[in-house]
C-alpha cells in the first residue's frame, strides 16, 4: 500500500486490467488498474500515450496565424483553441476588442458548449449508461408513457418508437451494428429498464440529426464551417443589416436564422437531453463512483466576459477560482501569469527536466521528449503488457495549482459556481438535487459529472438567447463595429512581447501562452484541459483526476470494464484527436487484457 | 445529383495532409457547378454526418494505412469503404470516417455512391511538417483518379484560367505553410533550445 500524497491509497499487487484503444498510430489514451480479490480498483495508472508537439511547429510564424494551426489541433475543440489563440496574442499586444466581437466569441464559444455536451452525451457517453441491445425488446407503447411522462417532447407516440425500433432491427440484422458495434450489451452494470435503454437510443439518433442546426451558428458567425475564421483584434464577420453588402455578412436575415436555432436548441436541450438525464440518473443513484478530486481538488479559469476585455470575476458569467483540500468555503482566485501558481512537472512523463523536482510555469515550458520505459514494464517494448509507473510512464506532462493535482471540466466550474452563489447555476443544481432526492456530496462522483454537464448545457443555451439578443440590441442602436485593427501591423508591436490566453473549453481549463519576438513567435506553450484530468503522479507521488477517480470501484467483470469507461468519458477525453487513417480492419479498436 | 468531394485529414502530420491538401489544389484549379461542393473536412469526424448526408455522391481523398509501400494509390467505392465503428472509444476525438459513414446510414442518408481516392502515407510523425516526397508526388495521380470518376458521375469539371487563393486559412495554405516552417536549426524540433543552452553552462 502506496500513500499518494494526495489522499489517496495505492495496492498495485492485484491483478492487471488494461483498457488500450489500439489505434494505428500509437495509441492515444491508456487505462491500466489493478484489482483486488473482489475486483474492485486499487490503483490506476493513466497515460497518454501520443506527443503532440504544438509547441515546436508554431515556432517562427506570424501570431496574427497562430489561431489557424491550434484550430487544427483536434477535431473537435477546434474552436475553443483559436478563442484561446487570439486572446492569448492580444493581450501580450494589448489589443482590445470591440463589444460586439466580445459577444459574437461568446455566442461562437456558448454554441462550442452546447453542441460539445450534446453530442458528448449522445454519441460517446451516453452507451455507457443505455443498452442499445436491450431496447430492442422494449414494448413501444410503455416506452411512450414513458416518454411523456418524463417529457412534451412531440415524438413519442409509439409508433413513432415501434417504427425506429424495427429500424434498429433491420440494422442489426444486416449484420452492421455501426456505432453500437463492440460495446458490452447485456453488462450487468447497465441498470435501465428496455423503455428506458429505446428512449434514449431514439435521442441518440434525434441527436445526431439534430447537432448540424447548431453549427449553423458557427458558420454564420465564422464564415465557414468546419473551421470557423477568427481574427486577432475582433471576429472576421462584417455586420451588414441591409444586406446588401459583401457576401458573407451578418444581415438580419441571418440573424433571425440564428436565433430561431437558439429557440430549437433550448427546446431540444431541456426536453430531450436533459429530460434524459433525469430519467436515467435515478436508477444509477446507487452508483455514485468516480469522485476523484472532484470533492478536494477544482480548478476553473472562468469563461464568458460580460465586458468586453474584462477578465476580472465581475465581469465573467462563469467564475475563475480554484478548491484545494477539500475546503469547499475558501475559493481560491487564479493569475495564470504567477510564475507560482500553474506549474509542469515532468517526473512521471516522456520529457526532460534539467531538475525534475521543479516545475515550470508555462512561459518558460520546455517541451524536450525523452522516451524511455520503466524497469518494471512489461512485455515487449513494441507491445507492452503493462507499464511501469514508478518511472516515467505518459507524454502527458503534470500540471499543478500551487502543487495541487486539479479537476477541471463542467464539474469544477458548476462547484465553483454553486459555492459563490452563482444567481442562475445555483438553482440549476438545487432544483436537480432535489428532484433526484440526493444530498450535494452526490455531485463528487462519475454521475455528478455527466449531470453538471447537462445542466451546463441548459445555462448555455440560455445564455446564447442573451448574448444574441444584446448582439441584435447593439447593431440596431448602429453599433456594427466588430474589429479593432490598429495594431494589426507588426510595425505596431513591441520587440519583445508576452501573453496568456485562457478558456474554458467544454471539457475544461485551457490556457495559452505566447512569446512574441521581432514580431514571431518565439514561444508557445498550450495547457490543454485533458493535460489537467489526463496527468500521471507527479514528483509527489500526487495522482492525477482520471487516476483517482478509478480508485475504488467495483467492476462486475474485469475482462468488460464498462465500468471504467463510464468514468473516463464522464471527463470528456481530449487527447491526440488528429490521427485518423483508415485500415481496412477499422481503427478504433478497444483491447482489454488482464493478467 | 448532389456531389460532395471531401478532403480529410490533418494538415499538420506530414503525410496526413494528402486528403485536405489534394481537395485544397481541386478547388484551386477546376471550378464546378453549384451543386458540387468542395470541402476540407479536416478531422471532424461525426461532425461531418450532416454534410454527408446532404449528397447523394460523395468523394473522399484520405490518408490510408493499408500496409502498402507510401505513395501507393488505391481506390476504394461503396460498401468497401470500412464502415466500421466502435462503442468503446476512449474519447470523442477518435471517431473515424468509417463512424461518419456510418451515423449516415443510420440516419438513412448514405450517399448512393461514395468512392475512396487513398494514397498509403509514409510520415505521420513529423508533427508541423508537409507531404513528403513520395506521397506529394500522387497527389497529380490521385486529381486525375477524382476527375475521371467525377466526370463518369457526370460532374463536368472545368479548367480554371485564373487561380482562385486557398480553401485553408491564412498560414495554412500549402505554400505558406510549407515555405513558412521555420528551418530545424530554428524551430530546434528535438527540443527546447533553452534547455540545451541551460544543460551547456
Amino acid at each position: 500500500m502506496t500513500a499518494t500524497g494526495n489522499g489517496f491509497n495505492l495496492d498495485n499487487t492485484g491483478k492487471r486490467v488494461v483498457v488500450d484503444p489500439v489505434t494505428r498510430i500509437e495509441g492515444h489514451l491508456r487505462i491500466e488498474v489493478n484489482v483486488d480479490q473482489k475486483n474492485v480498483i486499487r490503483n490506476a495508472v493513466s497515460t497518454g500515450t501520443m506527443w503532440r508537439g504544438l509547441e515546436v511547429i508554431l515556432k517562427g510564424r506570424d501570431p496574427r496565424d497562430a489561431w489557424a494551426f491550434t484550430e487544427r489541433i483536434c477535431g473537435v475543440c477546434t474552436g475553443t483553441h483559436a478563442l484561446t489563440s487570439v486572446r492569448a496574442v492580444e493581450d501580450a499586444l494589448g489589443i482590445q476588442v470591440p463589444d460586439n466581437a466580445n459577444i459574437i466569441r461568446n455566442i461562437m464559444q456558448l454554441t462550442l458548449y452546447v453542441h460539445d455536451h450534446l453530442v458528448h452525451f449522445y454519441h460517446l457517453h451516453a452507451l455507457d449508461w443505455v443498452d442499445v441491445v436491450s431496447g430492442l425488446k422494449a414494448d413501444p407503447k410503455a416506452t411512450s408513457e414513458l416518454a411523456q411522462k418524463v417529457s412534451p417532447w412531440a415524438k413519442s407516440s409509439p409508433g413513432y418508437f415501434r417504427d425506429l425500433q424495427n429500424r434498429l432491427k433491420r440494422f442489426v440484422e444486416s449484420g452492421q451494428l455501426g456505432p453500437f458495434k463492440n460495446a458490452y450489451w447485456g453488462h450487468p452494470a447497465y441498470k435501465l429498464p428496455p423503455e428506458a435503454n429505446l428512449m434514449a437510443t431514439a435521442h441518440y439518433l434525434e441527436a445526431l440529426d439534430f447537432q448540424k442546426e447548431i453549427v449553423k451558428i458557427h458558420t454564420i458567425y465564422g464564415g465557414k464551417n468546419p473551421h470557423p475564421n477568427w481574427l486577432v483584434g475582433g471576429v472576421p464577420s462584417a455586420i451588414n443589416v441591409d444586406g446588401t453588402g459583401a457576401v458573407g455578412a451578418i444581415n438580419m436575415e441571418r440573424l433571425n436564422l440564428i436565433s430561431s436555432i437558439i429557440d430549437q436548441s433550448i427546446e431540444f436541450t431541456e426536453q430531450v437531453y436533459l429530460a434524459d438525464v433525469m430519467a436515467i440518473a435515478p436508477f444509477y443513484k446507487d452508483w455514485l463512483f468516480g469522485g476523484g478530486l472532484s470533492s478536494t481538488s477544482l480548478l476553473s479559469y472562468g469563461e464568458f466576459p460580460d465586458v468586453a476585455n474584462d477578465f476580472s470575476n465581475k465581469s465573467l458569467l462563469l467564475p475563475r477560482g480554484a478548491i484545494i483540500d477539500g475546503k469547499l468555503e475558501e475559493i481560491h482566485d487564479v493569475d495564470l501569469k504567477d510564475p507560482t501558481q500553474i506549474q509542469e512537472f515532468v517526473t512521471h512523463s516522456w520529457y526532460k527536466y534539467g531538475d525534475e523536482t521543479k516545475g515550470l510555469h508555462p512561459f518558460d515550458g520546455v517541451t524536450e521528449a525523452a522516451y524511455a520505459l520503466g524497469p518494471n514494464t512489461k512485455g515487449d517494448p513494441r507491445r507492452i503488457e503493462s507499464l511501469d509507473e514508478n518511472a516515467k510512464y505518459s507524454w502527458i506532462k503534470s500540471p499543478r495549482w500551487k502543487g495541487h493535482a486539479m479537476e477541471v471540466g463542467p464539474l469544477a466550474r458548476f462547484v465553483i459556481a454553486y459555492l459563490k452563489g452563482h444567481r442562475e447555476i445555483k438553482p440549476l443544481v438545487d432544483e436537480t438535487l432535489g428532484k433526484l432526492g440526493v444530498p450535494i456530496t452526490a455531485l463528487f462522483s462519475t454521475l455528478g459529472r455527466t449531470a453538471a454537464r447537462a445542466l451546463e448545457c441548459q445555462w448555455a443555451v440560455r445564455e446564447l438567447r442573451r448574448q444574441q439578443d444584446k448582439l441584435i440590441a447593439n447593431i440596431k442602436a448602429g453599433q456594427t463595429a466588430t474589429a479593432n485593427v490598429a495594431k494589426w501591423e507588426p510595425a505596431s508591436w513591441p520587440a519583445q512581447a508576452q501573453g496568456v490566453g485562457f478558456s474554458e473549453a467544454p471539457r475544461g481549463a485551457l490556457g495559452h501562452w505566447v512569446k512574441i519576438d521581432n514580431g514571431k513567435i518565439a514561444n508557445y506553450q498550450a495547457v490543454v484541459p485533458t493535460t489537467w484530468n489526463g496527468s500521471p503522479r507527479d514528483h509527489e507521488g500526487k495522482i492525477g483526476a482520471y487516476e483517482a477517480s478509478l480508485l475504488d470501484t467495483p467492476m462486475a467483470d474485469p475482462a468488460q470494464p464498462l465500468e471504467i469507461l463510464r468514468t473516463i468519458h464522464s471527463f470528456d477525453p481530449c487527447l491526440a484527436c488528429s490521427t485518423h487513417v483508415m485500415s481496412p480492419e477499422g481503427q478504433e479498436v478497444t483491447k482489454v487484457t488482464t493478467r | 445529383m448532389k456531389t460532395l468531394v471531401l478532403g480529410i485529414g490533418n494538415v499538420l502530420w506530414a503525410d496526413e495532409g494528402f486528403g485536405v491538401r489534394c481537395v485544397e489544389a481541386l478547388a484551386q484549379r477546376y471550378s464546378f457547378d453549384a451543386e458540387v461542393t468542395l470541402l476540407d473536412g479536416g478531422t471532424q469526424g461525426l461532425y461531418l454526418v450532416d454534410v454527408v448526408g446532404a449528397h447523394q455522391q460523395l468523394l473522399v481523398f484520405d490518408a490510408i494505412d493499408w500496409g502498402d509501400e507510401p505513395g501507393a494509390l488505391r481506390v476504394v467505392r461503396d460498401a468497401e469503404v470500412p464502415k466500421f465503428t466502435g462503442a468503446k472509444k476512449m474519447s470523442l476525438h477518435q471517431t473515424g470516417f468509417q463512424d461518419v459513414l456510418s451515423a449516415a446510414d443510420l440516419l438513412g442518408r448514405l450517399p448512393s455512391r461514395v468512392t475512396l481516392v487513398g494514397v498509403q502515407a509514409g510520415e505521420l510523425e513529423d508533427f508541423g511538417g508537409s507531404l513528403t516526397p513520395r506521397v506529394s508526388a500522387k497527389v497529380e495521380h490521385a486529381l486525375n483518379v477524382a476527375l475521371d470518376e467525377l466526370r463518369a458521375w457526370q460532374v463536368q469539371p472545368r479548367v480554371r484560367t485564373t487561380p482562385v487563393p486557398s480553401m485553408l486559412g491564412p498560414g495554412l495554405d500549402r505554400f505558406s505553410y510549407e515555405t513558412g516552417r521555420p528551418s530545424e536549426q530554428v524551430a530546434c524540433r528535438q527540443g527546447d533550445e533553452r534547455f540545451f543552452a541551460g544543460a551547456a553552462r
